[in-house]
């Protein structure tokens, strides 16, 4: 439990702060003008929107590509004359197509461990909130007893068991992030399955998974989508940390988090091999910041400052 | 008047104390610092295993022999010794008056019972292996003699030591400078047991004792004065960093927290040469950094196959290029240097222009039936390490123009050897650092029976050649065989020797006497610190 | 109270022993062993190894026996520091982690309270956006990149503070430590901070006292505080557990000789005694920090208490 627990306490502690009203169709109207209107959120989508199709479509317009060397540029500093525009590492390897190259890996790092920990945590809070009783306690109970378990150290258990597989990576920190959805998911189950919507459905004989999946998750949508963006930055962080141990991707593929651990050691003699990287992350993870905190107050009616 | 003379005299005689003092101020303060990466296992030498621990044991405890400046072996706690025509039976004379730190004598039976407990099974010591050549100690420490007393160690008296071997073993003496040989405050361990190695118990004999130790951050040793040579020992204790993060030591080091760095962050060389002048000690190091290749499994069990990939690996560009530190590529299996070996054999394609070594590998390749068409696919393994990365992310890049299909494939250190042991490999990172000064410790590596063979290099031709020169007695005759050895493994390209390690150092301009030398080993009681 | 924290204390019991076991085989399930390394090792001594440190025995038997030691208090031998038991080990960390893990707490709820309630009263103007710039850089950056810039900046360029080294314990050697690790704690609290008191200054009591004409300060000072802290508060039992056992990346660029180093080196040693050993100490450490979580929310919060 490195970063686990920190920023997801931060978040559910406001979340609980109160139960934010279901978003009928005006409602999420409303929060929509809303988010338009903030010009921080809406700034950082734009950015946002930027880095993701220079991460996919940017690799094909350099003359470069990540894994191959130039050997006749070793840890040569960025220059426009020789089309290292923002220099290359002691392989020889292109920096810019490695930095888009990482970009695009961390994306689809925080996006696939965030949907695994909404998968999850969604599918276990709504069943433990709709079910309640005690099978809701003990499956509450069991989310109290895995906070308390050092989680990222299963985390690196678990790679050191199956070996580096990206695809486990993805899904051991989605792993590690879903418990607080299922704690967030449960408390607004609770009280959604006291309208009357739900009661009709039972009335009609639907069963428990189908209440579930088709009234109680839908109506979800607010809490769940902006706990997720706050989720996404929280995964690049544990991705970095876990590259940081040597528990990265594997090569030739990279990382933003793995680029940045690597350039932290030569900050001083090869500073471009960190700044580039560390500017992509910084300007993804803001953006993302931003954005989340956009949702929040869009789908949040009290006035916030 | 008065008064101005007695000015004068109380300012003389301020002056004099400070003449006096000053001396003693800066003995006190003449301690050193010393970088010293990982947290040592133990202080106990039986448990020990690596170099960083080498460098506290070799402070504190010494053997019959030690290493001088140039870690070359020289006498020590045996003042002389004499070697039966034979050359299985060595005579020790214990130097006299040698203590231990409590101020006990050390004796001849100190070094039968440390010899007896490095052999016996249950004190499981890591490196016994290196005592071998002595009479029994494999049999025993493999449990089938039981009687430690049948170990080739015996003590005529308290100051004669004498200890026959297995068979004639020309580095037998450079042997006993490690710590697998130094003895042990029997006398300790008889009054509090296996708490001997408590910091509050421990008694060495070394120029140095430890008095403090907080895993994780140091282990600070003071001069044991009851040391036979205490009074050209100029240093007056030493602390032992443990600091795993180079970068960072290189910063404390900026900073003068650290007098000595025992590694550095490549990437920092060329910065470290125009900014910190004559501070950077880059010298040869008995060592060689390879790769091994899967005999077992088709088709590197092709010599063509094998011979390609070697052939292809530019090795001039890793050291200055790829590592920045101008490692020597290395062509031959033994590094350059070793005792009692001449020139070590180099591949004939040694000194083929690369343009030429790839159209070769090439054909190689072509002929074995691999072509961009039907590319070989291989498995590169290697350890977490950022320098090991780098040369397998470069040495997949020049096999890639032979149509080679290459997977890097990084493991952390405990599951890459442990795959390693067990066969599971195409292509893998190894590495091995001399243990004694003798060609026999590189040749061994790729011996049949020897577990550290990881490419199960089997042959026959190649074992007899090392057994015929290791039952031979005379020096050149068995380096003539070594050599022979050698050709042969490296015309079957058993394995890909890639370069020869360097010892890296940063030493400040307060230390003098540090010596550059391929064992690495530079004993603070060498070392001098100026102001 | 104090029969509901004992027993609290107790339930976690059952989870440990699950810890512990699950801990223990998964362990052994991964590759490699203690002693793998660099040097490979003969059968033989390999051999004298397993059977000096029961690791021959079957794994059935070795979790017994760990077990019957752990009820005596014995959580056995490290490997990687020989000279020491797992005990003596973490006893010996434990006042270095908690000194800079401690310092950092204190410093992240004192700074991070007081940014927040200054970012409110200059919302949305300067100081404000001077504040979120500082907090969100804590956000960002990850530690690894934060410690060694403070390294070169502080300690080489400046020569205001040592590089690293715990230095006896001196306080100038603590100052960049505690601070890398505290950064991201402020941003998050002073964030929590700011958002609970913006809630709380629309509520309806606060407008009554203001409507009374009770000063801005006083207000806040005597009325507000209490119900911001609430969310706040249910933030530190995990924020304490990070910096407590997170200070991993710290103590190894800074060379202290905390705990927080164990958590993954031990993993990556094979170090098997230790990783349980940090397990059962940081779960232990997460229960009581709950605990007194719990005391101090039902303090703030008077509805808590009745139920």
């Amino acid at each position: 439990m490195i970063f686990r627990s920190s920023r997801l306490a931060a978040v559910e502690a406001s979340l609980a702060g109160g139960s934010p009203p279901l978003p009928g169709r005006s409602q999420l109207q409303d929060a929509l003008a809303r988010l338009v209107r903030n010009k921080g959120a809406m700034v950082s989508l734009a950015m946002l929107c930027l880095l993701i199709v220079l991460a996919i479509a940017g690799p094909w317009f350099i003359p470069h590509n990540y894994e191959d060397p130039d050997w006749s540029a070793f840890r040569s500093p960025p220059s426009l004359a020789d089309g290292h525009w923002f220099g290359t590492d002691q392989n020889g390897r292109d920096l810019l197509a490695r930095t888009l190259f990482g970009t695009r890996v961390s994306l689809l790092v925080a996006l696939i461990a965030t949907l695994v920990s909404v998968v999850i945590g969604v599918t276990y809070g709504a069943f433990a909130g709709y079910v309640g009783g005690r099978a809701d306690q003990a499956m509450m109970r069991f989310v109290d007893v895995m906070y308390a378990l050092p989680s990222i150290l299963f985390v690196i258990l678990l790679m050191v068991i199956f070996g580096r597989n990206v695809f486990l990576l993805f899904a051991a920190i989605g792993a590690l992030e879903w418990l607080t959805m299922a704690r967030i998911v449960r408390g607004q189950t609770l009280s959604i399955k006291q309208r009357e919507f739900i009661e009709a459905a039972r009335a009609a004989g639907l069963g428990t998974g189908a209440i579930v999946f088709r009234h109680i998750v839908p109506n979800l949508l607010g809490p769940v989508v902006i706990y997720a963006t706050l989720t996404i930055p929280e995964v690049v962080v544990v991705e970095s940390f876990l590259s940081y141990l040597g528990f990265g991707i594997q090569e030739p593929l990279t990382s933003l988090g793995t680029l940045i651990a690597e350039g932290t050691n030569v900050l001083e003699v090869l500073p471009w091999l960190l700044w580039f990287p560390a500017a992509f992350l910084i300007l993804l993870l803001l953006s993302l910041l931003f954005i989340g905190d956009g949702l929040r107050d869009a789908f949040d009616p009290r006035e916030r400052g | 008047m008065m008064t101005a003379g007695r000015l004068q005299q109380a300012l003389s005689a301020a002056l004099l104390a400070a003449a006096i003092g000053t001396p003693f101020m800066s003995a006190q303060a003449a301690t050193i610092n010393i970088h010293n990466g990982a947290d040592p296992t133990s202080l106990d030498p039986h448990k020990l295993s690596g170099d960083w621990e080498n460098r506290i044991a070799g402070d504190i405890f010494e053997g019959l022999v030690t290493e001088d400046p140039a870690a070359q072996p020289i006498a020590a706690q045996a003042s002389a010794w004499t070697v039966s025509d034979d050359g299985l039976v060595y005579t020790f004379t214990l130097r006299e008056g040698i203590q231990w730190s409590d101020g006990e004598p050390v004796t001849a039976s100190d070094f039968v019972f440390a010899l007896q407990r490095l052999m016996n099974p249950q004190t499981a010591a890591i490196y016994a292996y290196l005592q071998y050549p002595i009479k029994n100690a494999q049999a025993i420490n493999t449990g089938e003699l039981s009687d430690l007393n049948e170990l080739g160690v015996k003590a005529l008296d308290d100051r004669t030591l004498e200890i026959t071997l297995e068979r004639p073993t020309p580095y037998f003496i450079g042997a006993l400078t490690h710590y697998t040989a130094y003895p042990l405050p029997q006398h300790v361990m008889a009054a509090v047991g296996e708490d001997w190695v408590k910091i509050d118990n421990i008694v060495t004999n070394g120029p140095y004792k430890p008095v403090d130790w907080v895993p994780g951050s140091h282990v600070t040793t003071v001069r044991h004065d009851g040391y036979y040579d205490a009074a050209n020992v100029q240093i007056d204790g030493a602390t032992f960093y443990v600091l795993e993060d180079e970068s960072a030591a290189l910063k404390r080091y900026r900073a003068g927290e650290f007098d000595v760095l025992t590694e550095f962050p490549t990437d920092q060389y060329e910065w470290m040469l125009e900014n910190l002048p004559g501070q950077v000690q880059v010298a040869p190091f008995a060592g060689l950094y390879y790769y091994v290749i899967n005999h077992n499994k088709p088709p590197f069990d092709k010599v063509d196959v094998r011979k390609a990939l070697s052939m292809a690996i530019n090795r001039e560009v890793i050291g200055p290029q790829i590592l920045g530190t101008g490692e020597l590529p290395a062509y031959s299996w033994v590094p350059p240097g070793m005792a009692n070996y001449d020139q070590p054999y180099m591949v004939d394609w040694k000194d083929m222009p690369y343009t030429e070594k790839l159209a070769e590998a090439s054909r190689l390749l072509d002929g074995a039936g691999f072509n961009s068409s039907n590319p070989l696919k291989l498995q590169l393994r290697y350890n977490t390490n950022e320098n090991h990365k780098r040369i397998a992310v470069a040495i997949a890049a020049m096999w890639k123009p032979l149509g080679v299909d290459v997977e890097l494939y990084n493991t952390e250190t405990k599951v890459h050897y442990d795959e390693l042991q067990r066969g599971v490999l195409d292509v893998a990172r190894a590495g091995w650092l001399a243990d004694y000064n003798d060609a026999d410790n590189f040749l061994n590596l790729l011996k049949s029976t020897v577990e550290h063979n990881y490419g199960r290099y089997n042959s026959p031709e190649f074992d007899s050649l090392l057994d015929q020169a290791n039952a031979s007695t005379n020096v050149q005759q068995r380096a003539q065989l070594l050599h022979a050895a050698e050709k042969k493994a490296m015309g079957d390209a058993a394995a890909i020797p890639i370069y020869y390690y360097l010892a890296r150092n940063v030493v400040s301009p307060r230390v003098k006497g540090f010596v550059n030398n391929a064992f690495d080993i530079h004993r603070t009681r060498w070392l001098q610190l100026v102001d | 109270m104090l029969t509901y924290a004992l027993r609290r204390l107790l339930t976690t019991i059952p989870v440990l022993w699950v810890a512990i076991t699950a801990c223990f085989f998964i362990l052994r399930l991964a590759p490699g062993g203690p002693f793998d390394g660099e040097r490979p090792l003969p059968d033989a001594i390999r051999q004298n190894l397993a059977a000096h440190y029961n690791l021959d025995r079957s794994l059935v038997e070795q979790y017994l026996i760990y077990l019957g030691k752990l009820l005596k208090g014995d959580l056995g031998p490290s490997f990687i520091n020989q000279d020491f038991t797992v005990v003596e080990q973490l006893m010996i960390g434990l006042p270095y982690t908690l000194t800079v893990g401690g310092t950092a707490f204190l410093l992240s709820i004192v700074a991070g309270i007081s940014a927040g309630i200054l970012g409110y009263m200059y919302r949305n103007s300067f100081p404000d956006y001077l504040l979120g710039i500082v907090v969100l850089t804590g956000l960002v950056l990850p530690n690894f990149l934060l410690a060694p810039i403070f390294q070169l900046i502080f300690g080489l360029k400046l020569e205001w503070l040592p590089v690293g080294g715990w230095g006896g314990g001196a306080a100038v050697n603590i100052v960049l430590p505690v601070v890398v690790l505290a950064l991201p704690h402020v941003a998050r609290i002073s964030r929590l901070t700011r958002a609970s008191m913006i809630e709380v200054m629309h509520s309806h009591y606060i407008r009554t006292a203001r409507s009374r004409g009770l000063s801005k300060a006083s207000i806040i000072w005597r009325h507000a505080l209490k119900p911001t802290l609430t969310p706040v508060v249910s933030y530190l039992g995990p924020a304490a557990g990070f910096l407590l056992t997170g200070s991993l990346v710290v103590e190894t660029i800074f060379g202290l000789p905390g705990i927080g180093r164990y958590f993954i080196n031990a993993a990556l040693n094979r170090d098997y005694g230790m990783v349980l050993g940090t397990v059962i100490f940081y779960m232990i450490l997460i229960v009581v920090l709950n605990l007194v979580v719990d005391v101090l929310y039902a303090w703030l919060d008077p509805r808590v208490r009745s139920t």
